[in-house]
């Protein structure tokens, strides 16, 4: 299998007033295509961290992180985004979903920001039949007009996997997906993670719980800003 | 996000600006030009004076070259001067200004035919009166003749003029200067006829200002003799000449008058008269006004660069409260250049809407004003201001479409700098940055 993702030598160090917290301390780390990898670690490990440097959310203060062997530190801003939008996908503990959209509008928003105005014209209605799926897959067909706050913890979680998905990227990162979620509602999207993986789709999960990290194919394990 | 209450705020806020704005700058305004435009049609539109009180010499010369010009509409001669006025009976003297006209052709060259009440149509009769023919009439000021108005602004006529008379005195000059009759009785003396009143509604006019007819003004100054003189000679141009450019014909005709008139006798008195432009010769009563509008025009700026500062206070609050979105919406790939567009369109929307809103509620307020105080005042008995003090007949209420233009984009453009600057500084940070700082 290819390797998809790859972090060389990653340092991170946050200036916290006069002192500093040494986060990452030259971490390495490879992903092959349609693993389903697990980073676990206690809280403040860096786990969290790496995965913001991986989806280009946040930068590495030395090392690299190169995606399909292409160094994403050389991105232009204009690749940047363009990564952030369609080569991975991001699920985040908080969903944060936009509240002033509907369910659908939510999962349809990598997609607009992708074709720009005049291309999501010509693109909506598969674009939509897209989201359509995604949401009748994740059991959402019938909450597409709610707003994030009529929903639930899981179905915010399944919306934010949606969108996370409506590009088809290659690489789906999640940060503790299931954090705050009860232990069934999590279990739930801990099977959904799974079906995607099983269509393919690589995924990268971060997590504090030794039990949800055990769904992986692969369990990385962070101490102390090092893999151990 | 138009439908959240801060954005319905901010809406309310950029409204409530452009309303006060619209509504105080259209009232002052309107004074001011109401108050220019009473002292343009006093005046004229150009005036060629002297300020000594023995007058200038040849101007029946001058006025033949002027109103042989198609850039002069009018031009009529007045004798101005200061007098004592008495009615007959009474040993009160009251200090006067005099002013003799040719009525009709004074009301060709000024606005003063229609400052008349019974002759307001036919300004050429306004000495015109029914009672004794040998005496001539007269137009006296209405506050010098009714003292004021009552409190709704309304001064009274009946439909009859009642017979009234004065006798006028002045002391009389000789083109030198002099008292011309130092060894009798000082004075000349004629009685007059009430005929009509006067209302240009400027205060220090209507209160002081009595028009004879301009033979008799002449003769009771002593300007009769045979070098005729006068004190001023007011012009109205015609009506594809501006203001200005008459003037300045004026003016330049004056220098080859003089220049003809030089070795004539009494052509020093020609060396003081001055050709102005109303605004000039109105200086001293427009000033105040002007300074006053300027003090306000740098009032309206210092309350510009507050609403522009209450509109980028709003901006920040509200991005800053968006911030979280704009970490989701970076997350998913959208660039900074959009993100600072979407909420530049977000703040012109608001600019547009708010100002329209304010706009459209001041319009509407200033139309009404008039007839909200007048119900006001009949309701309650309550006024903005008092009529009998003060010389303002209404509320200005004639919004300037140039005026409201100029508010609206002003609102838009501070609604757009007061989001530009929050909205790039949050597009700048990572969304790593903005979305932890709203986890916590």
């Amino acid at each position: 299998m290819d390797t998809i993702i790859s972090a060389t030598g990653i340092c991170k160090t946050y200036k916290l007033g006069q002192s500093t917290l040494e986060v990452l301390k030259g971490l390495d780390l490879s992903v092959n295509e349609g693993e389903f990898v697990a980073i676990v670690g206690a809280s403040g490990s860096g786990k969290s961290t790496l995965l913001h440097i991986l989806g280009a959310l946040d930068k590495a203060d030395a090392g690299n992180v190169r995606y399909k062997q292409r160094d994403i530190a050389s991105f232009s801003q204009k690749k940047l985004n363009l990564y952030r939008n369609g080569s991975v996908g991001f699920v985040f503990q908080f969903y944060h979903l936009l509240d002033e959209l509907n369910v659908l509008e939510n999962v349809l928003l990598p997609a607009m920001a992708k074709h720009g105005t005049i291309g999501w014209f010509s693109h909506k209605k598969s674009i939509k039949a897209r989201a359509m799926e995604l949401l009748h897959r994740f059991g959402l067909a019938d909450r597409i007009k709610h707003r994030p706050y009529q929903l639930s913890g899981g179905e915010r979680q399944r919306v934010a996997i949606a969108r996370a998905l409506i590009n088809q990227p290659k690489l789906l990162l999640a940060d503790e997906p299931t954090g705050n979620l009860d232990s069934e509602t999590g279990n739930g999207i801990l099977k959904v993670l799974e079906q995607l993986n099983g269509d393919g789709q690589t995924v990268i999960m971060v997590t504090h719980d030794d039990n949800i990290a055990s769904r992986g194919h692969k369990i990385i394990r962070l101490a102390d800003g090092k893999i151990v | 996000m138009l439908k959240r209450r801060i954005t319905i705020l901010a809406i309310a806020s950029i409204a409530l600006c452009v309303f006060i704005t619209l509504v105080v700058m259209t009232v002052h305004n309107g004074i001011v030009n109401e108050f220019k435009g009473k002292n343009h049609r006093f005046a004229g539109d150009c005036v060629v004076s002297t300020d000594s009180l023995v007058g200038f010499t040849y101007y029946e010369d001058f006025l033949a070259e002027l109103r042989a010009k198609p850039f002069v509409f009018a031009a009529a001669p007045a004798i101005k001067s200061f007098g004592l006025l008495n009615q007959p009976g009474s040993d009160i003297n009251i200090g006067i200004e005099i002013t003799g006209i040719e009525p009709g052709e004074f009301s060709r060259a000024t606005g003063f035919g229609k400052t008349l009440y019974y002759n307001r149509l036919q300004p050429q009769d306004a000495f015109a009166h029914n009672y004794d023919k040998n005496l001539p009439g007269c137009v006296v000021g209405i506050i010098m003749m009714q003292g004021g108005t009552d409190k709704s602004g309304k001064y009274h006529h009946s439909s009859f003029r009642s017979r009234y008379e004065f006798s006028i005195s002045c002391f009389p000059l000789t083109a030198k200067g002099a008292l011309a009759k130092m060894s009798t009785g000082l004075v000349n003396s004629k009685t007059f006829i009430y005929a009509d009143d006067s209302h240009t509604q400027i205060p220090k006019v209507d209160s002081k200002m009595i028009y004879i007819p301009f033979h008799f003004a002449q003769k009771l100054c002593g300007m009769d003799g045979p070098d005729k003189r006068v004190n001023a000679i007011h012009i109205k141009f015609a009506e594809n000449t501006s203001v200005s450019e008459g003037t300045e014909k004026v003016k330049a005709l004056w220098q080859s008058f003089l220049q003809k008139n030089d070795d004539k006798k009494y052509a020093n008195l020609l060396q003081n008269v001055t050709v102005q432009k109303w605004t000039d010769f109105r200086r001293s009563s427009i000033a105040p006004m002007e300074k006053e509008q300027t003090m306000l025009l740098m009032l309206f700026i210092m309350l510009g660069f507050i609403t522009v500062f209450i509109i980028f206070v709003v901006f920040y609050m509200i991005i800053s409260h968006k911030s979280k979105d704009i970490g989701i919406l970076k997350s998913i790939g959208i660039s900074a250049i959009s993100i600072v567009n979407i909420f530049l369109a977000f703040a012109f929307l608001v600019g547009a809407i708010g100002s329209l809103v304010g706009a459209v509620c001041g319009w509407a307020f200033v139309s009404k004003a008039n007839d909200i105080e007048a119900w006001l005042f009949e309701e309650y008995g309550w006024q903005l201001w008092d009529r009998s003090v003060y010389a303002i007949g209404a509320i200005p209420d004639q919004v300037q479409i140039n005026v409201v233009t100029l508010i609206v984009i002003s609102a838009v453009a501070a609604s757009l700098l007061g989001a530009l600057i929050p909205s790039i500084q949050a597009a700048r940070k990572t969304p790593v940055e903005i979305l932890q700082v709203n986890q916590l």
